[in-house]
């Protein structure tokens, strides 16, 4: 099970400003190990976000995003207390989803 | 509830116009009303701070892509009313390279930003 | 000749200098650089500082008499022995040493006097470039800073003590002294600020605001993982957010404390509206006269404070009705016979090194010929560090890093270990063979002369060309990324594209050779000092042969 993300949700104006760092290797597929054989991909390609339970923002990301990746984003009508929820979802088939509430 | 996404042709594609060709984007024009937010030179190559955004009206959504990786798209996020578009990452770079913001409007047309990002050996100083 | 101070008892000629009236209701007096020199030294001023695209021909791409013409500086007085290297050892031998704690307290302490409220600003490298620096991990400068009554201050080699003792020094040492400003610094997670940006000061009833930008390639220049949860880079946006927002919090003024070496200073005051004065480090240029960069916002003023502590900046600024009205500025030269030591930084500076005196003033051999480092290809002292890692490590090749510290020798002076960690002295200074093909030995070549060439001063690092011992090669400074090295050469021969050399180098950035269990280079260097026989010969420099960047008047042949 792949560690927590951190998410900071700050509400500004009529705004919040969503910072998340997620654990995850992103291995690019291009590499090789030790015995020259080609480590396989291992990325996120899916990010999904939510306000009080209702998508905002879908991404689809590359191997190229970096390893333990940075999300920042900027959600229109969010106020301190709404909930924020991220998710991601990786070529594995493995998945996340963590939440924060915009302060 | 939403449908997973994933692009595999648009991220395995080598070149920024195969990888706008499989979201059915026309050739990008450069634009003013984009913005690319990168370092002149990446303090490093695996970790370079992106961030793309545009004013147009009617965007759909927004790529960051870097000419001279092997797969040249890094990411797209979609966007909503619910968020702004101006988005935020950092992503990996072999070599120096110019890196795109591409916005894609309702109708289909690509707009581009662009900056060139040096990757160095470093290791000098004043 | 030496001018009209030539045959003027020191004393006379230092009045003359140093009797700065006062101007407006605001003065900041700037060092920056010093590079962890408490004593006064000998500083040789490069030949070579060739500006390239639209920096050709300005400043700071001046030298020599171009540079004295820039200023209206007379040939021969002790000002232009300060700023150029013209007629070196005669002048030096007349002039004597520059700098040193004790004597920049005194011209600290008189400018002060005659500028009531007067701020002291430190640019930083000043934690850096010395043995007693490095042995005391900073605490020596630290201690010297605080005496000699630094009020702000940023930095670029402080941080290659690591995140921790920086951490350490400002929380402790600084508190309630000394402010260490940088806006351009930030965590690697989410970008929380690590330093305060600014500080507002008011002086004489005018507040005034100084901004802090460290060195903005920190993490290239120097090694990663030593500042690896930090985040710097140039940050422009952000520099005008915190003008703005400055302004908005009341400030009649505006300063930059900057580190990001002067083109940068100068693209940047062209971007960033807002700022009245970028008072900049880093590329060590000693500047005579004020830049004036026009901008959105009306004009920018740039000036640059030399290195070594030879020289203090004094920027005084008329502020009227809520704004810059007018201001004057000069740059003196710290000479050590003309300015009395302070006896209480000359008693604090006695304490720190006693317990190294006699590891620092050992004689390694006597010099023939004059060491120096500064200039974008090589100096004389580069060389001799080149000579002795090939010769001692069997290497056919050799790589110096292009720092600009370091300080100089004259003929028949003795070497000392001190001159030695002078010319050495970091916190990864390992001394390090490489196998390298031709095509890596090109590439790295390519690499540092654009950090140093790129028409672009964003895209250029600040310090100078690796000096290279062993292959000879051409060098075109206009020409793009990939072309500008050409004919390299060893022993006459072109270098192999696929043939694998063996090349000394020392200071690598990698972590990975901080774990190698590599020597630091002046181990290597002792070693072959102790094969000279007690004298060292005047070193033949290995520069490469221009091509199409000459005539240039930051060069003299
Ligand atoms: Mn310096
Ligand atoms: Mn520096």
């Amino acid at each position: 099970m792949a560690d927590p993300m951190r998410i900071r949700a700050q509400a500004s104006g009529d705004k919040a400003v969503v910072r998340v760092l997620m654990a995850h290797e992103m291995e690019t597929g291009q590499r090789k190990d030790s015995a020259g054989k080609i480590i396989p991909a291992w990325h996120i390609t899916d990010v999904t976000a939510s306000l009080n339970g209702k998508q905002v923002l879908a991404a689809e990301w590359g191997p190229s995003v970096s390893k333990n990746p940075f999300l920042q984003f900027t959600i229109k009508g969010a106020k301190a207390g709404d909930k924020v929820a991220i998710t991601w979802k990786d070529n594995h088939g493995d998945s996340r989803t963590d939440e924060a509430t915009v302060s | 509830q939403y449908a997973l996404a994933f692009n595999k042709t648009a991220f395995d594609a080598k070149s920024i116009a195969d990888a706008l060709k499989a979201y059915g984007a026309s050739a990008p024009v450069e634009s003013k009303d984009v913005t690319l937010t990168a370092p002149e030179i990446a303090e490093n190559g695996a970790v370079v701070p992106v961030a793309a955004a545009s004013s147009l009206a009617g965007v759909k959504s927004i790529l960051l892509l870097v000419e001279k990786n092997p797969n040249a798209l890094s990411a797209k996020f979609d966007v909503t009313d619910a968020v702004e578009p101006n988005f935020a990452t950092r992503v990996k770079m072999g070599q120096t390279s110019d890196v795109y913001a591409v916005a894609i409007t309702a109708d289909g047309k690509a707009h581009y930003a662009k900056k060139e990002v040096k990757v160095t050996l470093g290791g000098c100083g004043g | 000749g030496l001018g009209r101070w030539a045959y003027a008892d020191a004393a006379t000629a230092g009045d003359a200098l140093y009797d700065v009236p006062r101007f407006g209701n605001v003065s900041v007096l700037h060092m920056t650089d010093c590079h962890a020199q408490l004593k006064p030294i000998y500083f040789r001023e490069p030949n070579v500082n060739l500006g390239v695209g639209a920096m050709k021909g300005k400043l700071p791409h001046l030298v020599g008499e171009q540079l004295l013409k820039a200023a209206n500086i007379p040939p021969g007085s002790a000002e232009a022995h300060a700023l150029t290297y013209l007629d070196f050892e005669t002048a030096a031998r007349r002039y004597g040493k520059v700098g040193g704690f004790a004597h920049l307290a005194t011209l600290v302490k008189r400018l002060k006097a005659s500028r009531p409220g007067a701020l002291l600003l430190d640019g930083g490298d000043t934690w850096q470039g010395s043995a007693t620096a490095l042995w005391t991990k900073g605490q020596d400068m630290v201690d010297a800073a605080k005496l000699l009554g630094v009020d702000v201050m940023t930095g670029h080699w402080e941080f290659t003590l690591g995140m921790d003792r920086v951490k350490e020094i400002v929380a402790k040492d600084f508190a309630g002294k000394v402010d260490f400003i940088a806006q351009n610094v930030k965590t690697a997670d989410f970008g929380d600020p690590v330093f305060k940006p600014y500080v507002i000061r008011e002086m004489n009833g005018v507040p005034v605001a100084i901004i802090g930008q460290a060195f903005p390639y920190t993490p290239i220049a120097n090694p990663r993982y030593m500042v690896k949860d930090w985040e710097f880079g140039i940050q422009d946006d952000n520099m005008q957010k915190m003008v703005d927002e400055a302004r908005a919090k009341g400030a009649k003024l505006v300063l930059v404390l900057s580190h990001n070496g002067m083109d940068v200073d100068l693209k940047m005051a062209s971007r960033v509206s807002g700022i009245d004065a970028i008072l900049g480090g880093h590329t060590h240029d000693g500047m005579p006269v004020a830049s004036i960069v026009a901008n959105a916002g009306g004009k920018t003023i740039v000036t640059n404070a030399g290195s070594n502590g030879k020289f203090l900046g004094v920027l005084d600024f008329d502020v009227k009705n809520g704004k810059l009205a007018d201001f004057r500025y000069r740059l003196l030269p710290v000479f050590a016979n003309m300015l009395a030591a302070d006896a209480a930084m000359d008693a604090l500076i006695t304490k720190i090194r006693a317990p190294y005196d006699a590891r620092l003033a050992e004689r390694l051999a006597v010099t023939e010929g004059t060491l120096y480092r500064r200039g974008n290809f090589n100096g004389s002292g580069d060389q001799l560090l080149l000579d002795a890692l090939m010769d001692v490590q069997g290497a056919e090749i050799a790589f110096s890093p292009g720092f600009r510290w370091g300080t100089t020798l004259l003929p028949g002076q003795d070497i000392t270990r001190e001159w030695l960690m002078d010319m050495t002295a970091t916190t990864y200074s390992y001394a390090t063979v490489t196998p390298m093909t031709g095509e890596t030995i090109k590439t790295v070549l390519e690499d540092v002369c654009d950090n140093l060439f790129n028409p672009d001063p964003y895209y250029q690092q600040g310090g100078d060309m690796v000096r290279v011992g062993g292959l000879e090669y051409a060098c075109d400074p206009n020409a793009k990324m990939g072309s500008r090295i050409q004919d390299m050469r060893l022993n006459g021969k072109p270098i192999q594209a696929s043939h694998t050399y063996k090349v000394a180098g020392w200071a690598p950035v990698a972590e990975e050779a901080a774990h190698a269990g590599n020597k630091p280079v002046w181990d290597v260097v002792e070693q072959w000092f102790k094969a000279q026989g007690g004298k060292v010969a005047a070193r033949k420099v290995n520069v490469p042969r221009l091509i199409g960047a000459v005539p240039n008047a930051g060069y003299d042949a």
